[in-house]
């Protein structure tokens, strides 16, 4: 019997069109544009100025406090200006915006594809790599990962958790990166173990990725400590909590950090950009970025240069069809729409996918009818019907107290709402309004 | 490839299961039992269940049309389901104006004027159906024997009836089982009852059906029947010579029709799988009550709207376990 987590989840359809094509480096684009707030927390300091001529890999905007990280050029060009553009949620946000010229590479990055097993780096020495190559979470929620590698005082990782769940449909970019840079993962793995101080890792793979598995049970016998658990496959499988569940039984408790229950959890493309940044001295300007759709003439994995244009990846993957009605960032059950193909890939844009009039049309929205699908399917164990309707009615306390703020946004219950009532929806806005009254109280 | 494109919050993709889809296939379970009906009873029958559909359907479109004005909703389903089940929940020999009024109350009373599809705290197909039991006594207690047809056949009690009026007569058990259909015949439908109660058997396999497709969950129905053979099964062991046996219960009544279809209706059952059980043991004890102790032979009609009030209490307190709720001692 194969693990997963307990409570809720559904099975969306996988629709992994993708998922055997190797990854193919994307050209760079002619302009790129570097946002500064590619990741939750503070947006970093820009340290160059226009007209400056910039190096593959150059730092272009600091951290600016604890949880924040830093930026570095993909390209390398003349910084053409400094401007406000919309980011994938349709804010405008600072970007450094840069005219490409050559493909100059700073010398202390090692571009070779020879893999290297051995640090002598220390715990400090590794996560202080981390923060200066600028790590986020790649799975999408660009959560810094040198804060996920110092725990607060009195609590003590014990596993860490490498996420190749990928249970969003349509995405393989991590399924393609396990398969083509398996041995880097492994690598990257034991670099984390090492700055976590801890014995155990665990590799999480849903089991429709069976390639993928055992690629790592061949691999994995070199490196010591390092188990793979293939999973059931179920959404929201790859959600933190969800995971570290399926994987070790235990539940994080509202509110509280996985570290909590001795887990950290890091995805898989992360672990590789650790490998890079450690091994190679490569700071996080490349990412693996999944183009995808059903309508989509080739859908592709591009290896791609933060910063580029959408477009560019839309029509590297055969065009925009013409029955498109939404772009998406990251996968259909919690991307983003993007507001026009003209946004730039940043750290967390995990796939781009094309959907249809068809399958993107919202049905109109009927009566609740009670059947409490929505309750059977929440991985939280909330109650969607009842936290959708004191949304409605304003009534943020008792939101509170029935655990709003526990709701991950994986859009379970408004995925399987045989009314199609738009229950997320709600729910966002009361976790926001409740969020709101949290810290009013502070 | 300037294209308008739609921003809309995730998730961008849904199931694709519809209310339509969920009673149709509630309807179509009901088919093979009804089916059944209209042979046993024949074109009576027919007739019964062509009028309360209609009865239903015109009434949802008009109150919501003329009285609402809103946009009518009967394309849904909810209101021929209502009409299949108060149908089946009828002797197949009443007079067809008791069936326009009971429909009337189903879908009048029961479910528009707590405001519709969802919004209904009792079954509507039961508020209609228990207004005419108490309404019409006679005619709603006479039910013609499944072997004649036509409403001239004769009436004849239900196995139930049987046994209720035996034991308040005096007659003891063991003469008065010679009497009563045995669990064969209550099991595949030769007994005489309301239209869609009468084979086990059927309604089973319609039951199947639904939990195959995932349109409801066994929690409901095999708690309420586990529950009447529990507490009759107990009954039973102590008291051999007072109380018949626990399957006589559950193949006869309304048992089989209740806990299968009417006490599984989402809209007036509960939501957790926790509540559901707890609502299902409430619906198991008040029709064995009933059928026991009470005035009437049959209770769930009862049971399940008396069940069907605590709903909302059972929900208010009755939590899913939240995640992360207990803390987990470390493995």
């Amino acid at each position: 019997m194969l693990k997963t987590f307990k409570k809720g989840g559904v099975h969306p359809p996988e629709n992994k069109r993708s998922a055997d094509k190797s990854i193919e480096a994307l050209p760079q684009p002619d302009i790129a544009t570097i946002l500064v707030a590619q990741h939750i927390g503070a947006p970093s300091k820009i340290l160059v100025s226009k007209g400056e001529t910039i190096r593959v890999g150059q730092l272009i905007a600091q951290s600016s406090g604890f949880v924040s990280t830093n930026i570095h050029s993909s390209v390398s060009g003349k910084v053409a200006r400094i401007d406000t553009v919309s980011d994938v949620s349709g804010y405008k946000k600072e970007a450094v915006i840069i005219q490409v010229a050559g493909d100059e590479w700073l010398d202390t990055i090692d571009r070779s594809d020879e893999l290297i097993t051995e640090s002598i780096l220390d715990a400090r020495a590794i996560t202080d790599k981390i923060l200066e190559a600028g790590i986020v979470g790649l799975g999408g929620a660009t959560f810094p990962t040198h804060v996920k590698l110092m725990p607060p005082p009195g609590m003590k990782a014990e596993v860490l958790i490498i996420n190749g769940v990928e249970c969003e449909p349509f995405l393989t970019s991590d399924h393609r990166l396990m398969l083509e840079k398996g041995e880097e993962i492994l690598v990257g793995t034991r670099l984390l173990m090492k700055a976590l101080g801890v014995k155990r890792a665990v590799i999480g793979i849903e089991n429709n990725k069976s390639d993928a598995i055992r690629n790592f049970r061949i691999l994995g016998a070199k490196y010591p400590g390092i188990e793979v658990c293939a999973l059931r496959v179920k959404y929201p499988q790859g959600g933190e909590k969800q995971l570290i569940k399926a994987v070790t039984g235990r539940e994080v408790p509202s509110g509280a950090l996985p570290v909590a229950v001795g887990a950290v959890v890091n995805n898989v493309g992360t672990v590789f950009a650790v490998y890079e940044a450690v091994m190679k001295n490569k700071p996080l300007i490349e990412r693996i970025v999944t183009v995808t759709g059903n309508s989509l003439s080739k859908p592709s994995n591009f290896k791609v240069r933060i910063g580029s244009p959408v477009r560019q990846l839309i029509d590297a993957a055969g065009g925009l069809p013409d029955d498109t009605a939404r772009v998406i960032s990251g996968g259909p059950m919690m991307g983003k729409a993007l507001p026009s193909v003209d946004v730039p890939v940043s750290k967390g844009t995990s796939g781009i996918l094309v959907l249809s009039e068809k399958e993107g049309h919202r049905k109109a929205v009927k009566n609740c009818i009670r059947c409490g699908r929505c309750v059977g399917v929440c991985p939280m164990g909330l109650e969607p019907y009842l936290l959708m309707t004191l949304s409605e009615k304003r009534l943020w306390e008792k939101a509170e107290a029935e655990k709003v703020m526990d709701c991950i946004e994986c859009g379970s219950c408004s995925f399987t709402c045989p009314s199609n009532r738009p229950l997320l929806d709600h729910i966002r806005l009361g976790k926001l309004s409740v969020g709101n009254l949290i810290r009013s109280r502070k | 490839m300037n294209k308008v494109l739609t921003i809309a919050p995730s998730p961008h993709i849904i199931q694709g299961d519809s209310v339509n889809k969920i009673m149709f296939r509630v309807i179509f379970a009901l088919l093979p039992a009804l089916a059944w009906s209209f042979l046993a009873f024949g074109l009576p029958a027919v007739y019964l269940t062509l009028v309360s559909i209609l009865t239903c359907v015109l009434a949802e479109w008009l109150i919501q049309k003329y009285m609402l004005k809103t946009e009518p909703s009967v394309k849904d389903g909810s209101a021929i389901l209502t009409g299949v089940l108060l149908a089946m929940n009828l002797p197949a020999g009443i007079p067809l104006w008791m069936v326009v009024i009971g429909a009337l109350v189903s879908i009048g009373i029961g479910k528009m004027a707590f405001g519709g599809l969802g919004q209904n705290l009792f079954n509507p197909a039961l508020v209609g159906r228990v207004f005419l039991l108490i309404s019409f006594p006679v005619p709603m207690t006479s039910w013609p024997n499944v072997t004649q047809t036509g409403v001239d056949a004769v009436t004849e009690a239900t196995p139930l009836g049987l046994l209720k009026e035996g034991l308040k007569s005096g007659t003891p058990l063991s003469e008065l089982t010679s009497t009563l259909p045995d669990h064969a015949n209550l099991f595949f439908g030769n007994i005489s009852g309301s239209m869609g109660e009468i084979s086990a058997l059927l309604l089973l396999l319609g039951f199947l059906y639904l939990l195959i497709r995932k349109v409801i969950s066994w929690h409901i129905p095999i708690t309420v029947l586990g529950t009447i053979f529990l507490f009759t099964g107990i009954l039973w062991l102590v008291k051999p010579d007072q109380y018949i046996d626990p399957l006589f219960h559950i193949l006869t009544g309304g048992a089989m029709l209740g806990a299968l279809f009417m006490a599984t209706d989402m809209v007036t059952s509960p939501m957790t799988k926790k509540g559901q059980v707890l609502y299902a043991a409430g619906i198991g004890i008040i029709t064995v009550c009933i059928r026991i102790w009470g005035a009437y032979p049959e209770g769930i009609s009862f049971a399940i709207l008396i069940m069907n009030a605590f709903t909302p209490l059972i929900n208010n307190y009755i939590k899913p376990k939240r995640f992360g709720e207990k803390q987990h001692g470390k493995a």
